[in-house]
């Protein structure tokens, strides 16, 4: 540790800071305009020139690296003359405007120029012309008011990798502005924000933010699982400004366009803010005591006439903790049954079923940081950027940094810009890709011998099921060249730290759990398990997807992953829950949707889940939903599914409720109420427990941390959880008792299950494949502006704008020979159904495939989709279904 | 190939070359020549030569360095004295080819030297022309003797023989002779270029790059474009034998786009070295590998500044970044880096084959060997020279140069382009080098020299070199960019008369904060040439400011045009010419000029034949 000298204090550096760092983190104030700590060090501004003995000249403090001995000073007249000068220079190139400007008071530049009392203005002012730009969704850009700091260039540079602008032009012309300087909207900025956040004066503003925020709550996002932390700006009960956290171990203040941009829902009109009874078949106002006492009357009437298992509960992946624990705990304890799901099942059943066959935990094996120190990512079946933005920087950071990242996806992704390979396998062939690897892997002698012998078990049974299968092999299924086979295998085989990210494209399948266990078999065959940088990461798509499961939000565990149908287990629960448990694991999604148009399941309780939009086969959902005798929801708006219902009840949005999340990497992470529930909504946690009560099993609580406390008591993995501890960087799980520092990676010394159990994994190819009758492959999946079902993010305006609904994916030689351009509308067809969709015509998808998302109900790819299920994990193959498509005749003229 | 056949071919084609016994006609044609008219003289000279059976006897070659007689001729015919014309235009081609050719006629009042060492009547020798007299020439040893395009020629000369000597010793050793030399860096900074070598030797990571910098880009510079122009070879055997010494496989070439001749020529010899295996795998059989590459700059000035120039190599924009790291440490990708300019690179295959010995006995002790340096400006003799260091300014621009012509007085030289200053007469007497100039508050820069004479505003010209920088700023850091631009405001106020006397002050407060806060070279030096002004031509900014008057009568704000009546003739060629309608008067009768509606652009004063129009 150097030590040197600052204005006469005695400070300790790390080795390789700089100068400016050190001061900062020592509390002393050098002025500065340019300097981050996230990004690379610049020294455009001159602000922190500093007097250094010995050295030439006043460097810059934020671009010369501490030295043992080091003797500065940051506060010297000199210095100051120098500073205060080019501070007049700048507020002689500033518009006079800072009583009307939107960061009046918190504007670097007003900051640096009362420190340094720049108070006469010498200097004629420059009169610079510059532009002012709306073009963006979010935010506008007020160029006059820039100090060409790089600042917002470096961030989309440096730590977004998408360098959608950057400085142009020269001298007293040089400008940030995007390639060709178009409007920013035109460019391809993706809206993250990150600029708008890290500007120090008024040029960047969001166009939400003309009045600040009168206070701030930090809380996390409720999109997709990255679980990053923001901090609300909260002025009216509006949120008037979203920021990233930067002490958030996971994002680190970064926020993608939805998290920033995209939290109009939570103060959107059509919130439901009253409870809705069906009469006459018609949904109208109630109050909440005839809706709670309509619900509890008609689930014990149904529980009388057809026992429990009639009835069924799909829990939700964007619910607490807390509520999701209440959730099964209500369906288990109170109502008797097993029948309990939410979404996972239909994204990550097969990781959990995988995973905990092969380790024995079905989580993500490795933290998101350690993402950018690995030496190799590959990444599979994942669009990150679009799907897990904040994840994706890490990998984007890691290739900066020369780790090799690997791509295998069908469609040319935007991380195929930042890999070393990328495998185009065809949709649905990846165990031929995995087993053809593993082959090259041991043909070459790649494979960790001694990690094999010490850690694994079932080897030299599978062996001999992958030395048969060569590249060649490989190449004939997937059509990945096999010499690119044998490149990417060397490339993961080799590299001392390699990690494999995945997501829905390996677990969507009818062979999911064989996906799953043959990333399982990669890992464990060159030993990158149980260490730093190593592991299996499997991407969760929900804000809290993997706390849902966690709380046994699933028919066959209890929380913590505890089995129903062992009977030690039911015994801890049945005395810690005061009643009889069901001892038969329920069914799931899929087969709750059949058993109730078998009529078995007669009521249905849905929070915080829209299967009208999210399941595949949707013809049939409908079916089954019109079916049941009784069907609740409760949620925040009049979704699809909430229409069909007999009773709605209002709950509270994530910003109003306090609780947990856990992220995808196993971080249980504090929610915080910011803002008042509109009308009568109340929270889940407290709906559930006036139901429960109605059913004569009394379930109250002051506030949710007492909720977490009997989680901690009855769920070994978040034995030591508690919301004292969650400050401020919260706990990865296992943390099994209150000294425990949590885990950022698993398995390390043995495997959850004692040994790695290698599995056979043959191919075995999808349910339906494209046939002279239906020709395409259709393959689903997210876009970056829209999330899931779009009942959040298709509330945001400008996300809408962005991401209209009703497109899909075909490659141009395809368009070509069915003679099809750009924007023509189109009808899709499936063995299941059909939508009209406009088409998008790019080799971003492969020759015969067509790719579409399925974030919109009144073009619902899911009316195409399979529900052919994986045959373990009960996951609907949502990724290959064949599909044939019709030109329409255009009667809106285009788009 | 050996290279001992490769000589052998090489010395043939000499051979036929310079065979005495053979008529040659040499024309210049580097873009001095050109400019002249070379291409239109070259035309006639292939026309009158196929005629006479002496169509493979033309070659082209690159300048001696005389710009100012351009277009340059050299005659050769048995019997007959070699001898170099001045001034051959289209037009003039058939008469002299015809005289000299046909008729023995030397036409000594068009030759201005004889070549060969024999004399002539009325005729100078080349040597002891007084432009040529006190040049040493190390860069310029092929320029304007060679044809550029063939590599025969220069390694007839002695080329590559640097190379293959290098590859015979260790690269250690390379450097060792490189220190010795005291050779230092020619781009204008004057770092000892044995020790950056060393440096990058030393550096940590691979693999390692040689880059040539030639990007020059100071107004007034044309050092490098002319030897790239005339003697490409030297630069690339300076590259690879500075690749060699540091462990380098790969080169980069930084070259400006706005010299096409230049690449073209760097082109077309890296393809011949690469057919000879002089450059690429195996280099002559040593397991030496080198290759090189040619990336053109796309106009930014900023980008001659190393730092900018390898962000602009890797596709990045060209601004530069603070060092440390330097190049040496962390530079193309990250990796040790060795930058090199065009002279400097063109010196080391000499400094090699002849010895650090050698080299070093020119010079001065801390200033070792030759410098080129571009004359420019109000100077009788414009061109390219190169010298000892240690020779006097006055001995370059009036021995070498000849002087300021018609009459006028010597003012101010600049040197170091927009980052150099001026020097006033007084300063005629030091000793050009590294530290004199840097002394006097200039600097060496990459070699430009403009000369300038008494009508020369000094206010205008320190506005000039601004105007150049504040548009050149990369705009990175706030003191270049908005400093320069302030300056720029105040200089134009004082030439347009709208200055007060604190501006000064403020002119002078602001240059310093410039060149202090500023982050790379560009800008630390940008203020050099207001500050210069300010130290030596004070009084002509306070006459500006205090007076509303320009003592050299060019700011056209502060001038004004008066008729004597005494003088004009009432000619009216005044009163047709101004555009304004701002002259009265009858013909034959003395006219007027309104000042309010005159805009003082000057074309009544240049019209006038009788010296009535005058500048007050």
């Amino acid at each position: 540790m150097p030590t040197l000298t600052i204005d006469g204090r005695t400070v300790e550096a790390k080795p390789g800071a700089t100068v400016l760092q050190t001061a900062l983190d020592a509390g002393i104030y050098i002025p500065h305009l340019c300097h981050d700590e996230q990004l690379e060090p610049y020294g455009g501004c001159r602000m922190c020139i500093v007097d250094i003995d010995g050295s030439r000249g006043l460097p810059a403090a934020c671009t010369t690296q501490v030295a043992e001995g080091m003797v500065v000073r940051t506060d010297t007249e000199p210095v100051n003359r120098v500073r205060r000068m080019v501070c007049e220079m700048m507020i002689a190139d500033h518009p006079d405007e800072c009583l009307s400007c939107t960061v009046n008071q918190t504007c670097g530049l007003q900051k640096v120029a009362a420190y340094l009392g720049v108070r006469s203005q010498r200097l004629a002012t420059t009169g610079r012309q510059a532009v002012t730009d709306a073009s963006n969704e979010f935010f506008h850009r007020d160029l006059r008011k820039c100090i060409l700091c790089g600042l917002c260039s470096r961030v989309c540079h440096e730590l977004l990798g998408v360098g959608a602008i950057d400085i142009a032009g020269r001298g007293f012309a040089s400008r940030v502005t995007p390639f060709g300087d178009t409007g920013i909207g035109e460019s391809t900025c993706e809206s993250c924000g990150q600029c708008v956040d890290i500007c120090p004066v008024g040029a960047l503003t969001g166009k939400n933010e003309a009045l600040p925020p009168v206070r701030t709550v930090n809380t996390i996002c409720p999109y997709c699982g990255c679980g990053c932390g923001m901090e609300l700006g909260i002025r009216n009960n509006r949120i008037v400004r979203v920021r990233g956290d930067r002490g958030n171990p996971a994002s680190r203040g970064s926020l993608c366009v939805k998290g920033r941009f995209g939290l109009d829902f939570v103060s959107a009109s059509d919130r439901l803010t009253t409870p809705l009874i069906r009469r006459n078949g018609r949904l109208e106002a109630a109050t909440w005591n005839e809706a709670l006492d309509l619900v509890a009357a008609r689930l014990i009437a149904i529980r009388t006439a057809h026992g429990a298992a009639a009835i069924a509960g799909f829990s939700s992946a964007k619910c607490t903790n807390e509520e999701n624990y209440l959730f099964q705990k209500t369906m288990r304890a109170a109502i008797g049954t097993n029948h309990v799901d939410h979404c996972a099942r239909l994204c990550h059943a097969s990781t959990v079923a995988g995973l905990a066959r092969a380790f024995g935990s079905g989580a993500m094996t490795n933290s998101i940081a350690e993402l950018e120190h690995s030496d190799c990512i590959f990444v599979i079946g994942s669009n990150t950027t679009e799907a897990h933005p904040i994840v994706a920087l890490r990998i984007k950071a890691a290739a900066r940094h020369g780790a090799q990242v690997i791509v295998a996806d069908p469609r040319r992704i935007d991380l195929v810009r930042f890999a070393a390979v990328h495998l185009r396998q065809q949709s649905g062939t990846d165990v031929a890709l995995l087993n053809a690897m593993m082959h090259v892997i041991l043909q070459e002698g790649l494979a960790d011998e001694e990690f094999i012998r010490a850690r694994t078990e079932g080897f030299a049974a599978w062996r001999p099921t992958v030395i048969d299968f060569t590249p060649e092999q490989g190449e004939a299924i997937t059509g990945v060249p096999a010499d690119r086979i044998r490149q990417a295998a060397r490339i993961y085989a080799r590299s001392r730290q390699a990690t494999i990210v995945y997501s829905m494209g390996i677990t969507q399948h009818t062979t999911g759990t064989d996906n799953v266990l043959a990333l399982a078999n990669l890992a464990m065959l060159t030993g990158n398990l149980g260490k730093e940088f190593t592991g299996v990461d499997p991407l969760r798509g929900q804000n809290n997807v993997q706390g849902a499961c966690d709380m046994g939000a699933l028919p066959n565990v209890l929380p913590g992953y505890q089995a129903v149908d062992d009977a030690a287990v039911r015994d801890k629960f049945e005395n810690a829950w005061s009643a009889a448990l069901p001892d038969q694991p329920g069914l799931t999604v899929v087969e709750i949707m059949h058993a109730a148009v078998a009529a078995e399941i007669r009521a249905l309780y849905v929070m915080g889940e829209n299967p009208m939009v999210s399941d595949p086969n949707l013809n049939h959902v409908r079916k089954a939903l019109a079916a049941t005798e009784f069907l609740v929801v409760q949620d925040i708006f009049l979704t699809e599914t909430a229409r069909m219902a007999d009773v709605v009840l209002p709950a509270a949005a994530f910003a109003e409720k306090d609780g947990t999340f856990t992220n995808t990497e196993r971080r249980v992470q504090r929610v915080r109420r910011a803002l008042d529930p509109p009308g009568q909504a109340r929270p889940d946690w407290q709906i559930l427990g006036d139901i429960a009560r109605r059913l004569g099993y009394p379930m109250q609580y002051r506030h949710p941390a007492a909720i977490m406390a009997e989680i901690a008591a009855v769920t070994p993995i978040y034995g030591g959880v508690s919301y004292d501890r969650l400050q401020p960087h919260g706990l990865q799980w296992p943390c099994p008792d209150a000294d425990h520092p949590g885990t950022p990676y698993l398995h390390q010394d043995t495997f959850k299950r004692g040994r790695g159990l290698f599995h056979v994994t043959p191919f075995r190819a999808a349910a339906e494949l494209p046939d002279a009758e239906y020709p395409y492959l259709l393959t689903t999946g997210r876009v970056l502006y829209q999330y899931h079902t779009g009942s959040l993010s298709r509330r945001t305006q400008g996300l809408e704008r962005i991401a209209p609904p009703g497109t899909f994916e075909i490659h141009p030689r395809d368009a070509e020979r069915e003679g099809l351009a750009g924007g023509d509308p189109v009808r899709l067809y499936t063995r299941r159904g059909s939508i009209e969709a406009r088409a998008i015509v790019t080799s971003r998808s492969p020759e015969g495939t067509l790719f579409m998302s399925f974030h919109y109900g009144e073009a619902a790819a899911n009316t195409l989709t399979n529900d052919a299920l994986d045959p373990v994990a009960k996951i609907p193959e949502l990724k290959v279904c064949a599909a044939r498509l019709e030109k329409r005749p255009d009667t809106t003229g285009g788009r | 190939m050996r290279f001992e056949t490769i000589r052998e071919q090489a010395l043939n084609a000499w051979t036929d070359f310079d065979a005495p016994g053979k008529p040659r006609i040499l024309v210049g044609t580097a873009t001095c020549g050109q400019a002249a008219g070379a291409g239109a003289s070259l035309d006639r000279i292939r026309a009158y030569a196929a005629s006479r059976n002496l169509a493979d006897r033309v070659w082209e070659v690159g300048c001696l360095g005389l710009c100012y007689a351009e277009p340059l001729v050299e005659l050769s015919q048995p019997e007959l004295p070699r001898i170099l014309y001045a001034g051959v235009l289209a037009n003039d081609v058939e008469p002299l080819l015809r005289g000299y050719f046909e008729r023995g006629d030397l036409r000594p009042d068009m030759a201005l030297a004889t070549m060969n060492g024999a004399g002539a009547a009325g005729i100078a020798r080349f040597a002891d022309l007084p432009m040529i007299r006190s040049q040493v020439r190390v860069v310029l040893r092929n320029s304007g003797i060679i044809s550029p395009g063939n590599a025969y020629h220069y390694i007839a000369r002695g080329g590559y023989e640097g190379l293959r000597l290098a590859l015979s010793m260790s690269p250690e050793q390379v450097i060792e002779e490189v220190q010795a030399s005291g050779l230092r860096g020619r781009g204008g900074a004057g770092f000892p270029t044995g020790t950056k070598w060393e440096l990058c030797r030393k550096a940590k990571g691979e693999p390692k790059y040689v880059v040539c910098n030639a990007d020059e880009g100071d107004p007034g510079a044309f050092m490098d474009r002319s030897v790239i122009e005339n003697d490409p070879h030297s630069i690339i055997e300076g590259m690879c034998i500075a690749a060699w010494a540091i462990g380098a496989e790969q080169g980069y070439i930084y070259a400006r786009a706005e010299y096409p001749l230049a690449i073209r020529r760097l082109e077309q010899a890296l393809q011949q070295v690469r057919d000879m295996g002089l450059l690429g795998s195996n280099i002559l059989g040593t397991g030496f590998n080198f290759q090189i590459r040619i990336k053109k700059g796309a106009g930014a000035f900023v980008c001659g500044e190393e730092t900018a120039l390898l962000a602009s190599i890797e596709g990045r924009r060209g601004m530069p970044h603070s060092r440390p790291p330097f190049p040496a440490q962390e530079g193309l990708s990250g990796k040790p880096t060795n930058i090199n300019n065009v002279e400097t690179l063109a010196n080391i295959p000499v400094i090699i084959t002849r010895g650090s010995g050698w080299y070093s006995r020119h010079g001065t002790e801390k200033s070792r060997g030759t410098k080129t340096f571009a004359l420019a400006g109000k100077i009788a003799r414009t061109g390219l020279i190169e010298v000892p260091l240690g020779t006097s300014l006055r001995d370059i621009v009036f021995t070498i140069g000849g002087g300021v012509p018609d009459g006028r007085q010597f003012k101010a030289v600049q040197t170091g382009g927009p980052s150099g200053g001026c020097l006033s007469a007084e300063y005629l007497d030091i000793a050009v080098d590294y530290e004199n100039l840097a002394e006097a508050g200039a600097i060496m820069g990459s070699g430009g020299m403009v000369v300038m004479d008494d009508e020369t505003c000094m206010v205008d010209v320190a506005r000039y070199f601004v105007e150049f920088t504040q548009r050149e700023s990369c705009g990175k850091c706030a003191p270049c960019r908005l400093g320069t631009r302030q300056m720029l405001r105040i200089l134009t106020d004082i030439c347009n008369g709208r200055a007060k006397r604190e501006d000064l002050d403020l002119l002078e407060e602001i240059a310093h904060v410039v060149q202090a806060a500023s982050l790379c070279g560009l800008g630390q030096t940008a203020p050099n040439p207001v500050l210069t002004t300010l130290r030596y031509y004070k009084d002509e900014y306070e006459a500006h400011v205090r007076d509303h008057r320009c003592p050299a009568g060019q700011c056209p704000g502060l001038l004004r045009y008066v008729i004597d009546p005494e003088a004009c003739t009432g000619c009216t060629a005044c009163v047709r010419k101004c555009t304004v309608n701002a002259i009265a008067g009858k013909k034959n009768q003395p006219h007027v000029i309104d000042q309010e509606t005159c805009i003082t652009c000057g074309a009544c004063y240049a019209v006038c034949r009788f010296h009535a129009v005058t500048k007050v």
